[in-house]
């Protein structure tokens, strides 16, 4: 099936114009940035039938199999659908685990059954999706997952708790990585992996009260929970395999994922706007030399990330550590954010010291986007723990 | 727009220059070469020549490619990977000067010669540091149909090898370039600069006395092309400066041990070598996109992303070279130890052309304030 340049530009026009429609007015209550900062009833509900609305309208998994539920075209139709999100602000898709995660591995790996099961109820939102990998005494070191799974007939019975798990009170399933075996050779050989349903007796998330003063997350406890063993993917054991290939759709290294604004995302150019209209002693901070070249370095590495993705389309470029750029995307962009967010602060003068309220510059979402900018930077393995990754698998450094 | 372009002249040159930098510039060499007159070997300097290298940037009909400054780019990015010295770069911008602003006659005349093997050079710096190429203490008066120079030049390398260097000048009030030639210049003119990065031979020009015909004043004075292709060329040795170093780092982090673990083991060396690795990646990205941007119409966009290169590369270059002399513990305090021949470079490219807070401060404009 070719592509005409004219069906493309056609459905670009197209697409534009439906989300400039249809973007949803102001809810009158403050919008998360992303998934992992759900904190009501009235955000989630807003926020699922915002995704149902676009699936509904055949913007999202566009490129995933008709016959399971998406739209059975080409991968550049969705990268141009959501293009169109991001142009538009619209608020993002919440169902991130389902559409990047869960849905992309289950079309790697799942039987035809899982299939048909589960994908079209992730793209449509009606199916929320959590992920029960960390830990709370195993942040970043996901081998060491002590959570049990006994097998028990048809059934494994689970005991132990799962921390971080955004949506968990919401969602229908968990991508579960969970210890099937105390005596394996290695700590990872012990490790299954399953497609749990939340539903089962015995399984409670506990919302968490984040730095922010919101919530959003989860502690997931396990107390005897059965879940059906047919949900393991993956054969016992390989439960490691399987969720390295989960985190290389986190890392953003490999396509496959369902598309759609995953997350509000600030740009460098909403910084340069804050610094016109904010003030430092009395005039625009934009004046400010010291800010004129924090704002100019800042740029640079913005662009600098937006080139890596060019680049890495150049393997004769590619020469001496060649993964560095595909290990790093996620250490850098979380880095950057943190400090744009840390930065935008520095621009109010004595306002840097309020918090979200009405005299706060922007009712404080600088402030509270900093605070959840941590999300980034310590979630999905904590920045210290990418550099031991990059340092050992890149460099060849030796482990500590 | 974040674009990338790398042709196949582009992927041949650097493939061409990874085997000819590695065989004939290893770092015993390098040092051999430091203690030696000239900057490169002569017979390296002629199958440079032959190899066309000399050439890419001239027109056909003056005997070079016609390719452009991007494609220099890989070559040099090669050379600065093995610290390989060579009046290569002083020499491409001379002539980048010359197809830029040169008449047909200067072009006719000097060309060919450089395409061939002949070495030029530029003398744009003077000794007050100033790094605004336009703001020139020397002067020349014409008359008669000759001009004659007063002033000094700085930091002009491999001076005694060149056949002509392209000088800056203050001519009726106005910033100009003059080609003066080698056997235009009084015995004593030259005299050696002691420099950071040894593996330069950087002259300090006298020009006092010098007289030249007037033809012999560029019919243009395009500084900012001037500007542009040094900044790209001291980036690309940059990027391949720290690619240079950042091996010299991971080879002794991971063969040298301290309490029984090898050093690269400690994170307090493994994770900023990982953020030297990163600006590694992102120079290259930068020049790169730089070299790419530099064929297009778009005088702001080149502008931006030569200077933002600069600006990134210098201060990743000498985070770089300092993080390495600090990891060799106490060899790296040494003279033998590699680190510090990645670190005076550093230092030189730093300097040379604008720091980054020098750049920053120009991107400024182009990138913060609103068009009025």
């Amino acid at each position: 099936m070719t592509t005409t340049q004219a069906e493309l530009k056609e459905f670009e026009e197209q697409a534009d114009r439906w989300f400039l429609e249809n973007k949803p007015a102001n809810p009158g209550f403050i919008l998360p940035e992303t998934f992992m900062e759900v904190g009501t009833d009235s955000q989630f509900e807003f926020l699922r039938n915002w995704q149902n609305k676009v699936y509904e309208n055949g913007y999202v998994g566009m490129a995933w199999p008709k016959e399971y539920g998406g739209g059975g075209v080409d991968q550049v139709f969705q990268d141009i659908a959501t293009k169109a999100m991001a142009k538009h602000r619209v608020p993002f898709l919440p169902n991130t685990i389902g559409l990047n995660w869960a849905g992309p591995l289950i079309l790697m790996m799942g039987s035809e059954a899982e299939k048909a099961k589960y994908i079209k109820g992730i793209l449509s939102a009606e199916d929320m999706w959590c992920q029960g990998f960390s830990e709370p005494d195993h942040g970043s070191d996901l081998g060491s997952a002590q959570c049990k799974a006994v097998k028990d007939g048809d059934e494994y019975v689970v005991n132990g708790s799962k921390i971080w798990t955004s949506l968990g009170s919401y969602a229908k399933y968990m991508i579960l990585l969970a210890r099937t075996s105390q005596e394996s050779k290695s700590k990872y050989a012990g490790l299954s992996f399953f497609l749990a349903p939340m539903q089962a007796e015995g399984i409670e998330p506990r919302p968490i009260k984040k730095l922010t003063g919101e919530y959003g997350f989860c502690q997931t406890f396990f107390n005897d929970a059965r879940i059906p063993a047919s949900c393991m993917i993956g054969n016992e054991g390989e439960g490691w395999k399987v969720a390295m290939a989960t985190l290389t759709f986190e890392r953003g290294a490999t396509g496959g994922q369902a598309g759609g604004l995953a997350m509000m995302d600030l740009t460098i150019d909403d910084i340069v706007k804050l610094a016109r209209r904010a003030k430092r002693n009395g005039r625009p901070a934009i004046e400010d030399a010291h800010v004129r070249n924090e704002l100019v370095d800042l740029i640079t590495e913005s662009q600098n990330n937006s080139l890596m993705a060019a680049r890495a389309k150049v393997p004769a470029l590619a020469t001496d550590w060649p993964t560095a750029i595909s290990m790093s995307g996620k250490l850098r962009s979380s880095e950057l954010k943190r400090r744009m967010c840390q930065f935008a602060i520095s621009l109010q003068g004595a306002n840097g010291a309020r918090y979200v309220s009405k005299d706060a510059v922007d009712g404080g979402m600088w402030q509270r986007s900093y605070l959840n900018a941590f999300s980034g930077t310590i979630g999905g393995g904590t920045t210290q723990i990418q550099h031991n990754i990059i340092g050992e698998r890149v460099l060849g450094l030796p482990k500590g | 727009m974040a674009t990338i372009e790398f042709t196949e002249e582009q992927t041949m040159l650097l493939e061409t220059a990874v085997d000819f930098c590695r065989k004939n510039s290893p770092l015993d060499v390098v040092r051999r070469q430091i203690e030696l007159d000239d900057s490169v070997d002569a017979g390296i300097w002629s199958e440079m020549a032959d190899l066309g290298w000399l050439g890419i940037t001239i027109p056909e009909q003056y005997g070079g490619l016609g390719l452009s400054l991007a494609d220099v780019v890989p070559i040099v990015e090669s050379m600065g990977r093995h610290l390989m010295g060579s009046p290569y770069v002083s020499t491409v911008l001379a002539a980048n000067v010359l197809v830029v602003s040169g008449s047909e006659t200067q072009k006719n005349h000097w060309l060919p010669q450089i395409a061939l093997g002949a070495v030029a050079s530029i003398a744009l710096t003077e000794e007050d540091g100033n790094w605004r190429l336009k703001e020139i203490q020397t002067q020349g008066v014409v008359a008669g149909g000759a001009l004659t120079l007063t002033g000094k030049k700085c930091f002009v390398l491999d001076a005694p090898k060149a056949a002509v260097i392209v000088v800056s000048a203050m001519i009726d009030s106005a910033p100009r370039l003059v080609l003066v030639q080698a056997d235009q210049l009084p015995a004593n003119a030259l005299t050696r600069e002691t420099v950071i990065d040894e593996t330069r031979r950087s002259y300090t020009l006298d020009l006092d006395g010098v007289t030249v015909p007037a033809e012999q004043i560029l019919d243009g004075a395009d500084f900012a092309s001037v500007e542009q292709a040094a900044l790209l060329l001291l980036t690309a040795e940059m990027a391949g400066g720290l690619a240079g170093v950042l091996h010299v780092i991971v080879d002794y982090l991971t063969t040298r041990k301290q309490f029984d673990q090898y050093i690269g083991s400690y994170q307090s060396l493994k994770h900023p070598s990982v953020q030297i690795l990163l600006s590694m990646e992102a120079c290259r990205s930068h020049l790169y996109h730089a070299a790419t941007l530099l064929a297009g119409e778009d005088a702001n966009a080149i502008e931006s992303a030569i200077r933002m290169a600069k600006a990134q590369g210098s201060e990743a270059f000498a985070f770089a070279g300092d993080r390495a002399v600090q990891f060799h513990g106490g060899f790296g305090f040494t003279y033998d130890c590699d680190a510090q021949l990645f670190l005076r470079r550093a230092l030189w490219c730093q300097y040379q052309f604008g720091d980054a807070a020098y750049h920053r401060a120009l991107l400024g404009p182009l990138l913060l304030d609103e068009v009025s």
